[in-house]
């Protein structure tokens, strides 16, 4: 989801920390999401945004507008998490996964894939389309989650805005993929449609790191730019989730600027490749 | 911090925990140019936020480690801030200083059509060391940075800025005067210089 949109800057020291940890509570109790351990900084300004966005003064006028519309939410929460994403988005780190990492995958059966905060799919489409072009997707069952309903119903649409597919394009020459973008989309009108073919071994699912516990087993987890927006407790929190939900020697990619070094049980994981961040379980 | 202001006339300042500096076009001469000439034992963290290619993810490092007396890193997300470091905000993330006294990243839409921004990362940099900053923006062709200079200045950091006469473009910093009280309006030169000063005290303190 490229939304770029040019807002001017609102400081986040227009809100103060009691007003943030009220809102965080009030969530909690009426929506059941726990934003308590996301990273201050970033948390606090989508909070300002979602202030001028819609013209809403303060914290409280906040909460007493998510209290008598409660459909409000969906909108909240779609602007509290930062959905941005890209298809191939780094690409170097795909073409490490493509050469390194899937061909000491392709023998399992099935090969079991989890991609941690999908956001919006453009990352499901660029695994999808890696796996084809390396001949294994049939064997691939890939888990498709986020926190978000709306961003998955559009993952699943898979129908992006046109102004989006030149950094696509760019992104899959930089991959190097065998064939050209555009053999997996159809244009119309604004949008670009991907094939639905690419979602045949996919499946669907909302979950939140946060709340959620172990569901099943991965040979690959992906949980790429998300982790940057929680604290380091609830980093060690999730990659406990994480080392629980793989296999032995299963491999987990972060994103490109994210470790799990600081974490609790990073000893739990050797790294596979420092460059690209990608890990391998080596303990429970 | 009475003290602190105080001092600040007379030249003899301590107890600054960082310096923070905004850059875009025209800054990266200015900003080599600082890097080596600090000393090699300056005792802060230095934190650049810098306008880069977005998708162009090695060489600026490099380049700014060749002249660099202080070693140069891209934090990685939740990195904890040392002393005696710079610091440069990655390409295509923004850059927050957390209360914790680490970094975090994230991959916000763009604020004023950038990404770092320096708004963001003087924002919450000032939120979390107040007075004890040192915020620095220098040539530029848009107005990122001003917004984030006035919340530092309101939350008591000194203020400095490149010479608009001096700067390759002036927009950057023009915008920023004309935003805010700006403590010092510098040449290259004498920011260095200030820098090195104020280096001298808070080793001694
Ligand atoms: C910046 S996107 C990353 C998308 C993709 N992985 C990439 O790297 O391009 C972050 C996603 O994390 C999701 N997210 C945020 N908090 C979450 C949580 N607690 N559990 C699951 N997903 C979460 C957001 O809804 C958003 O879609």
């Amino acid at each position: 989801m490229n939304n770029e949109t040019h807002l001017s800057f609102t400081s986040v020291g227009d809100i103060s920390l009691t007003d943030l940890k009220k809102l965080v509570t009030f969530i909690k109790n009426n929506f059941n999401f726990d934003f308590s351990q996301y990273a201050m900084s970033s948390f606090k300004r989508r909070v300002a945004r979602v202030l001028q966005l819609y013209s809403i003064s303060n914290v409280d006028e906040l909460i007493s507008g998510l209290v008598n519309r409660r459909e409000l939410f969906d909108e909240f929460l779609k602007e509290i998490t930062v959905n941005h994403t890209e298809m191939f988005r780094a690409p170097s780190f795909w073409r490490k996964l493509r050469d390194q990492v899937i061909p000491l995958l392709a023998c399992n059966q099935p090969i079991r894939i989890w991609s941690a905060a999908c956001s919006s799919g453009e990352e499901i489409y660029s695994l999808a389309i890696l796996l084809q072009e390396a001949g294994v997707y049939e064997k691939a069952r890939i888990v498709a989650s986020d926190i978000n309903d709306r961003v998955i119903a559009k993952a699943k649409s898979g129908t992006y805005w046109i102004r989006s597919l030149e950094v696509n394009e760019k992104n899959y020459q930089r991959f190097e993929g065998k064939m050209k973008l555009s053999d997996y989309y159809v244009t119309s009108g604004d949008n670009y449609i991907m094939n639905k073919d690419l979602l045949r071994n996919v499946s669907f699912k909302q979950f939140d790191l946060v709340m959620g516990s172990e569901f099943s087993k991965f040979d690959l987890i992906l949980c790429r730019n998300v982790l940057i927006y929680f604290t380091p407790e609830l980093q060690n929190q999730v990659l406990r989730l994480f080392n629980n939900s793989l296999f032995m020697k299963g491999f987990l990619a972060v994103g490109e600027k994210e470790t799990i070094a600081f974490c609790k049980n990073a000893e739990k994981f050797e790294t596979f490749c420092a460059e690209e961040r990608i890990y391998r379980k080596i303990s429970e | 911090m009475n003290d602190l202001e105080q001092n600040r006339n007379t030249g003899i300042v301590s107890g600054y925990r960082a310096v923070v500096i905004g850059g875009s076009a025209g800054s990266f001469q200015v900003v080599t140019r600082i890097l080596s000439s600090l000393p090699v034992n300056f005792n802060l963290p230095v934190i650049l936020c810098l306008h880069r290619l977005k998708h162009v993810r090695q060489g600026f490092v490099e380049a700014l480690n060749l002249k660099s007396n202080l070693k140069v890193v891209e934090p990685d997300d939740k990195e904890i801030i040392r002393n005696g470091l710079a610091y440069l905000a990655p390409a295509n993330y923004h850059l927050y200083v957390e209360l914790g006294n680490y970094f975090a990243l994230s991959t916000e839409e763009m604020v004023k059509f950038s990404r770092p921004s320096i708004d963001l990362t003087l924002d919450s940099a000032s939120y979390f060391y107040k007075e004890k900053m040192i915020a620095i923006l220098l040539s530029g062709a848009n107005s990122d940075g001003a917004d984030g200079m006035k919340m530092a200045k309101k939350r008591g950091a000194l203020t400095l800025v490149q010479s608009p006469q001096e700067a390759s473009i002036k927009t950057m910093p023009e915008a920023a005067i004309s935003a805010t009280t700006i403590d010092h309006i510098l040449k290259t030169d004498d920011l260095v210089e200030l820098l090195i000063k104020l280096n001298g005290v808070n080793l001694r303190n």
